[in-house]
Order: C-alpha cells, then structure tokens, then sequence
C-alpha cells in the first residue's frame, strides 16, 4: 500500500509522463479510499487548467500593449545595432 | 528586406509581448525578452519566408524564455535544493514519518468570474513569487509554457529524476500556499 507521500509524488508525476501499469494501479486504488490525496489530486489538477487558461487569455487579450516606452527603447537598439 | 525587418517590430511587438507576458507574467522580464528576440531576429538572416514572420519570431522568443529562466537556475547551485537521498527531509513540513499528509489538503474551487479571476491570478503570482528561483524557473516552463520534460531536461543541463522532484516541491509549495491565500466560493 503506498503511503500518502508516495501517492502525492506519482501524483504529480503523472503530470510529466505516463504512469507505469503498476504504479496506476497503485494510485487509483490509493486516490479510491484516501481522501485527503484526492484533493491533492483535484488541486494540481485544477492548477495546470487555470494556469493554461489564463496563459491563453493573456496571450489572446488585444488591450494589452507592448509599453510604448519599451517600444521605443528597442526601436533605439535595433537602430544601434544595424550595420 | 530591411524594410520588412523594420515592420516587425509595429507589426508583431504586441503579440510577442503578450506571448511573453503570459508565461513570464512580469513586464520587465516579458519586455526583455521581445527586445532579445527582435535583436536576434533582425541579426540573423535565416528567416526564408516559408513561415509566416510571427511563427518564427515566436519560436525565436520560445528559445529566450528558456534561455532566462536557465539563466536564473544559475544563481543557485543545484546541490542546495536538490538532494535525492533517502533521507530527503524537504518534505517534512508537509509529511510525517510515517508518510502520512500533517495537514491534510483543502478542497480548492476554481475562479469563477472574471473578478475572481482577477484576485486569483493576484495570489498565485504572490505565490509563484515565493518559490526558489529555480523551481519557480523549472515551473515556468513546464506547466505554463508546457515544454516537454525531456526538453527541459535537455536545456537546464538536470537529470530526469531532478526535474520530477523539482516539480514536485513547486507544486506542493504552490498549492499550499494557494490553499492559505485563496479562498474561492
């Protein structure tokens, strides 16, 4: 039986690579009778969405604006920079 | 030509700023790294045309934000985080010896409104603001700008084992920190 520790680190692991047959296994028998490791689930879960989301949003928003000072100031540099 | 490379900037500087803005999620360092990329863009004459100048004004920009945030896990030496040892105690204030959660994790509830959105947004960046620079940099790359493991691997010169125990204390952190901060209806 893995311990609360254990489950939390396949938890998170299985965010970078899928989990071996065994270890799912393991993990969906832990998430089932442990409560506290299914919110641990639910939570980095819920993380990645909104993170992805906002990153989205952020990306897509046409309000938001290079800084007209930041503007010009690379505009001075990539005039420096020429030949 | 030249007179292309000139529009770049009026023509792709907002988009590139805000690609930048939404994984960096800091002006200063999203304006930075658009003024490296147009640099970079305009000294290099491999752009053929065959993509469109934004893609590949935005795979250049890609390689920046790597390449800051491997700058930033310089500051530390890897050795003072990452200890893979049996005996690993950075996860003692979050479990006990016998493996068992000392506080045992909250139920939390999505933003639901824009407003909401908003005030969360503010206490996750707080939060990412307290990490280590280097699990915030590997963070970063990993689930906002959702490179590959292996990449980032590749790129941050770490080993696979590294970068898993990394990601690890950063989301535990974040998500306790979230669980002390946030409180969503």
């Amino acid at each position: 039986m893995l311990t609360c520790k254990q489950a939390s680190q396949l938890v998170s692991r299985s965010l970078d690579r899928p989990l071996s047959w065994s270890e799912r296994l393991q993990l969906k028998l832990h998430l089932w009778i442990c409560n506290a490791c299914s919110r641990f689930n639910q939570q980095l879960q819920m993380l990645r969405a909104v993170l992805q989301q906002t990153r989205d949003q952020i990306e897509s928003d046409g309000s938001i604006h290079l800084p007209s000072d930041a503007k010009a100031r690379i505009e001075r540099e990539i005039a420096s920079h020429k030949l | 030509m030249a007179g292309n490379r000139n529009d770049w900037l009026n023509e792709h500087g907002d988009y590139l700023y805000r690609f930048a803005l939404a994984r960096l999620r800091d002006p200063h360092l999203a304006e930075d790294v658009v003024q490296e990329t147009m640099l970079a863009a305009i000294k290099n004459n491999s752009f053929e045309g065959n993509s469109s100048a934004r893609t590949w004004l935005t795979a250049i920009l890609k390689h920046k934000i790597i390449d800051l945030q491997r700058k930033q896990m310089r500051e530390q030496p890897i050795s003072d985080l990452i200890d893979t040892d049996a005996d690993d105690t950075s996860m003692d204030d979050f479990f006990d010896q016998t493996g068992h959660w000392i506080d045992k994790p909250q139920t939390l509830n999505m933003p639901h409104d824009v407003l909401e959105q908003k005030q969360f947004l503010n206490v996750l960046d707080a939060c990412m603001k307290k990490l280590p620079e280097k699990l915030k940099a590997i963070f970063i790359l990993r689930d906002v700008q959702d490179e590959e493991n292996e990449n980032i691997c590749k790129e941050l010169d770490i080993s696979t084992t590294n970068a898993w125990v990394m990601l690890y204390r950063a989301r535990m952190g974040l998500r306790k920190c979230l669980e002390l901060n946030w409180t969503g209806t």
